[in-house]
């Protein structure tokens, strides 16, 4: 069975896309981190340009250029910006250590898979397989946030997820609507703005960006 | 394709591979040096050590152990077996049904098995902890291959590299990325197993640093010169290995005496390729700290598993 | 056309008072801004309770007796608490805890958050819906740690980001919700539209709505506060400014519940009743035990009344849970009252805090010879929210009781126990603070407790005698939900 050639590259894309969602799950230092990230919203641009291109829906064409707008260029040139105000360069903690993080990271993938597969096989688009893919990204990026302990790679996990659901729609429907999808891009800029600004409020109080100086409000 | 031409083109193969494996050798460190700026050696420099090497006398300390002498033979003929199976320039060949994947992991195994207790026999320390690492870092490096073999297995349905290489090669092109994550947990095991960095300085001279080096310094002369050349072996096995699961294009039939020299050529390229890559890693990488080591190799190991989801999952 | 200005009055508030909002008069900008929402708001009301149900702009907006009846209560609530906020905002800017710019932001985000739940509760589109639901976390999200302390700025970054990842896993629900109806509905803007959904309900797929469902009711969950997904809670109401956390917890909560409700609407078509009506009960009675457990540890005042907030929101979801007209017609009213009662208390618990300079139960006394008003509000709202007669709260919570007894007796333990914990804890904590001995300061501005009157005064009247209109209005609502 041979399927076209611009599902076996919205595939390796989407493979792609996966190799890195694990490797930022890896990474330390929080240059790599964006510059990872960047490439995620290159990968997502690349194969909604492919649908577009194959099946001839307009509008992904504009989902397309939004996501390059904004996820390869204006987010991660705001981080660099943030991150160099900020003096922030390494995370050398996490909570519990690569390799096991890996490992979680491995189940969860499986886990998502195995999620995926029954929705996927009523998918009618040609992309369905990746569904499974775009919600272990999700997944992931969900780790990343959990095991992290500053702020700035909880965040940059945060929108990794985004991009993994962005990638859910995409697969399984062609896209959301285009006015959604604005509103979601809307949501998610603004989200970066306020994030951006909460970075130098936490800097300013704690004179750090370690989220475990902000553990002490527990239940008594 | 008579009996007598293949047997011909199998004995053809390993007198080949073991020619040309020091020149593969030569090759990377050509590149490097011309990484580094600086100007190359001669790229039959190996073939030169390892003459130079034969002529001295071994020197043996007082305390070793038949193990200690017959080390350098076993390397050398288990990785001459390896390379000598996997398919390099034909397929079909009379030694192939030998050339299962996971029997070349056990090759590998053995191989490495010897190499510890010869390092141990004599009671250094250093040789105590070259093996200490060695096994560190073939126990999770094991794993890894196995799960890349698995994945190009699974694509081909069977673990015989000679199936591998037919279904793989004469397929129509297809992308599957599987087979993109294998390939580079498998970069990654190459990296690792073959003493490259960024696990292992070959360069270096620092004992306390050393891996591999660390223990084969009670060797000399002969015992040197085979186990140099075994080492040589090791990566043109594992250079091979990676082309036939990943760029097995260009192959030839065995007793196919037309499609050899394209074979040859073929082949020369990929090689040259992948040496010239491999200096280009070596050169960009820095050598990690031996407790990341574990990490790098559980990557590699990780992203192998994730191949095999994929292919799962995407059936590509 | 009511429905514009509803929404556009609050965004152009929203602009404008982020010029103007630190100047003296901009709390009272504010207040006529939410004036003027409210009116609209009444209008549209009336219009629907005459005409009907109405789609409005191309079917992006829809309006049913189900959703005007909460865009009333948000634009009156709203309201009462930009009053509130006037001279609560002035007390703090003269003790130094807020400055000039921050007011700025204060007024204009109070605004565009009632923008953005107003979109919530108007939109057709549920897409839209997502949005302006991410929307009202980020327009609070700054207001949460406006004092800038280090317990603010902790609880704003875990009301952000758990938040955040609720409403993640919500937009995936979402997601496969279009999936589903795009089979039915074909694909573009219109398969998002809740009310060509509710149409075809029945065809659509129903292990992925199944699937949807729990995303939806786990993301827009966590924004109602349910356990174990309420850690948020706490902490955003004990550290944000007053009037925020009587928002929060009167408004945000119940617009999240009002997403919820909608999407179990229409998962209710495809699947047995049984699946999303289980998970909302089993949600729903979970918070309500552990939200009364915590209760009684507590030993913030507004930590304590968070908590309360987190129990009363579990009762509301397991009636919702439990379907039918009455349990619905329950939930409704215990939306009404909850969101009047809450705020009230929050608006004496606020000056009560300012008066004597601290959130701690056990430095808090005699606040009724302080400032009686401020004394008997917290008294009275007090014994509204736990459920005394002849308070509304009473009426709502027994109906949910004896439905719960006639068809899921199992559950009426549980409840039973943690209505009475919870009885047990507010009222020993709060008694000592309102009677007792005081040596407090006055208040540099006399506070403003007509809000809390009024808001108390609706609750008993609600509890006493339901007007026939609004009898026939939740009733009509709670048709369409149950």
């Amino acid at each position: 069975m041979a399927t076209p050639f611009s599902t076996q590259l919205v595939n390796l894309l989407a493979a792609f896309l996966l190799l890195l969602a694990f490797a930022m799950l890896a990474q330390r230092r929080v240059l790599t981190l964006i510059k990872m990230f960047a490439w995620q919203g290159a990968a997502l641009a690349a194969s909604t340009l492919i649908v577009a291109w194959s099946t001839g829906q307009h509008h992904l064409y504009f989902s397309a250029a939004l996501t390059l707008a904004l996820k390869v260029i204006f987010i991660p040139w705001a981080l660099h910006r943030l991150i160099d105000r900020l003096n922030v360069r390494w995370d050398i903690e996490t909570l519990i250590n690569i390799p096991a993080t890996m490992l979680i990271g491995i189940g969860l993938v499986i886990f998502a898979f195995a999620l995926a597969t029954p929705i996927a096989q009523m998918a009618s688009t040609l992309t369905r397989s990746t569904l499974g893919i775009a919600l272990a990204v999700v997944l992931l990026s969900f780790l990343m946030m959990i095991v992290r302990r500053k702020a700035v790679p909880q965040v940059i996990g945060f929108l990794s997820m985004e991009n993994g659901l962005f990638f859910a729609a995409t697969s399984a429907t062609y896209g959301m609507p285009l006015v959604v999808e604005l509103g979601i891009a809307l949501d998610v800029l603004v989200g970066t703005f306020i994030f951006g600004i909460f970075f130098f409020h936490i800097r300013e109080q704690f004179d750090s960006l370690d989220i475990r100086h902000m553990e002490k409000l527990k239940e008594d | 394709m008579t009996t007598a031409s293949a047997v011909a083109f199998q004995l053809l193969q390993s007198v080949f591979v073991v020619l040309v494996a020091p020149l593969l050798i030569g090759w990377v460190n050509q590149c490097r040096a011309w990484l580094q700026n600086r100007s190359a050696p001669s790229i039959l420099l190996p073939y030169y050590t390892l003459a130079k090497l034969f002529h001295k006398d071994a020197v043996i300390a007082h305390d070793a152990s038949p193990l200690f002498r017959l080390t350098p033979y076993v390397l050398f003929g288990c990785m001459w077996l390896a390379s000598g199976i996997v398919p390099v320039l034909a397929t079909s060949l009379p030694f192939a049904p030998a050339a299962d994947v996971i029997a070349l992991v056990g090759v590998f195994a053995l191989a490495r098995v010897f190499s510890a207790l010869a390092a141990m026999d004599i009671g250094t320390s250093f040789g105590g902890l070259g093996a200490r690492r060695e096994m560190l870092i073939g126990f999770l490096a094991e794993p890894a291959m196995l799960m890349t073999m698995f994945t190009a297995a699974f694509i081909s349905g069977s673990t015989q590299l000679t199936t591998i290489v037919d279904t793989l090669g004469h397929r129509e092109f297809a992308i599957h990325p599987s087979l993109a994550f294998a390939a580079v947990a498998f970069a990654m095991v190459l990296l690792a197993e073959n003493a490259r960095v960024p696990i292992d300085n070959p360069t270096t001279h620092l004992e306390l640093t050393m891996v591999h080096e660390a223990m084969i310094l009670e060797y000399s002369a002969r015992h040197l010169a085979l186990i140099e050349w075994a080492v040589a072996l090791k990566l043109f096995a594992y250079f091979t290995i990676g082309i036939a699961l990943f760029l097995p294009w260009g192959i030839a039939q065995a007793g196919d005496w037309a499609g050899l020299p394209l074979a040859i050529a073929a082949l020369g390229a990929k090689l040259a390729l992948g040496g010239a890559a491999l200096a280009v890693t070596e050169t960009v990488l820095a050598k990690l700290r031996l407790f990341l080591a574990p990490e790098f190799l559980s990557t590699a190991f990780l992203l192998a598993v994730l191949g095999m989801l994929i292919h799962f999952l995407v059936l590509g | 056309m009511e429905i514009a200005l509803v929404l556009g009055v609050p965004l152009a508030g929203g602009l404008i008072l982020a010029l103007v909002g630190h100047l003296r008069w901009a709390p009272e900008v504010n207040a006529a801004m939410s004036l003027v929402t409210l009116g609209a708001s009444a209008l549209l009301t009336g219009r629907v309770i005459a005409d009907g149900p109405m789609l409005a702009l191309d079917e992006q907006f829809f309006v049913d007796p189900f959703n005007v009846f909460l865009v009333a209560l948000t634009a009156f609530v709203a309201f009462t608490t930009a009053l509130f906020s006037r001279p609560y905002m002035r007390i703090e800017e003269h003790h130094g805890r807020v400055n000039a710019g921050r007011l700025r932001l204060y007024h204009s985000m109070y605004q565009l958050f009632t923008f953005t739940m107003l979109l919530c509760l108007l939109s057709n589109n549920v897409g839209i819906l997502w949005v302006a639901m991410e929307g009202a976390t980020l327009t609070t999200v700054l207001l949460v740690s406006l004092y800038r302390t280090p317990a603010s700025l902790e609880a704003a970054w875990k009301y952000f980001i758990l938040c955040g990842v609720g409403i993640a896993q919500a937009l995936f629900g979402t997601i496969l919700l279009y999936f589903a109806a795009e089979k039915v509905l074909g694909p573009g803007g219109s398969s998002l539209l809740w009310t060509h959904l509710y149409e075809v309900r029945h065809e659509l797929e129903p292990t992925v709505l199944s699937l949807a469902f729990v995303f939806l009711l786990v993301g827009y969950g966590t924004k109602v506060g349910l356990v174990p997904l309420h850690n948020w809670l706490p902490d955003a109401h004990a550290e944000g400014p007053t009037p925020i956390s009587a928002v929060l917890s009167g408004l945000l909560l119940n617009v999240a519940l009002y997403a919820v409700v909608r999407s179990k609407v229409l998962v209710d078509g495809a699947l047995e009743r049984n699946f999303s009506g289980n998970l909302m009960m089993g949600f729903g009675l979970l918070s309500v035990v552990v939200a009364a457990f915590f209760l009684s540890r507590q030993k913030d005042i507004k930590r304590m009344f968070a908590y309360s907030s987190i129990e009363h929101m579990g009762i509301m979801t397991f009636a919702f849970g439990m379907g039918g007209t009455v349990a619905a017609f329950a939930g409704l009213l215990h939306m009404t009252v909850h969101s009047l009662t809450k705020s009230a208390i929050f608006y004496t618990v606020g000056h009560a805090a300012q008066a004597t300079g601290t959130q701690e139960m056990a430095s808090i006394r005699g606040l009724i010879q302080q400032s009686p008003a401020i004394g008997w509000g917290l008294a009275l709202g007090t014994l509204a929210i736990l459920g005394m007669p002849p308070f509304g709260v009473f009426t709502s919570e027994f109906m949910v009781l004896t439905t719960a007894m006639h068809e899921h007796p199992w559950a009426t333990p549980f409840l039973l126990i943690a209505l009475g914990v919870a009885f047990a804890a507010i009222f020993s904590k709060v008694q000592p603070m309102v009677f007792g001995e005081t040596e407090a300061r006055r208040l540099p501005h006399p506070p403003a407790l007509i809000p809390v009157f009024v808001h108390l005064a609706i609750v008993l009247l609600l509890g006493l005698y339901i007007p026939p209109y609004l009898v026939d209005w939740y009733r009509q609502a709670a048709a369409l939900i149950g």
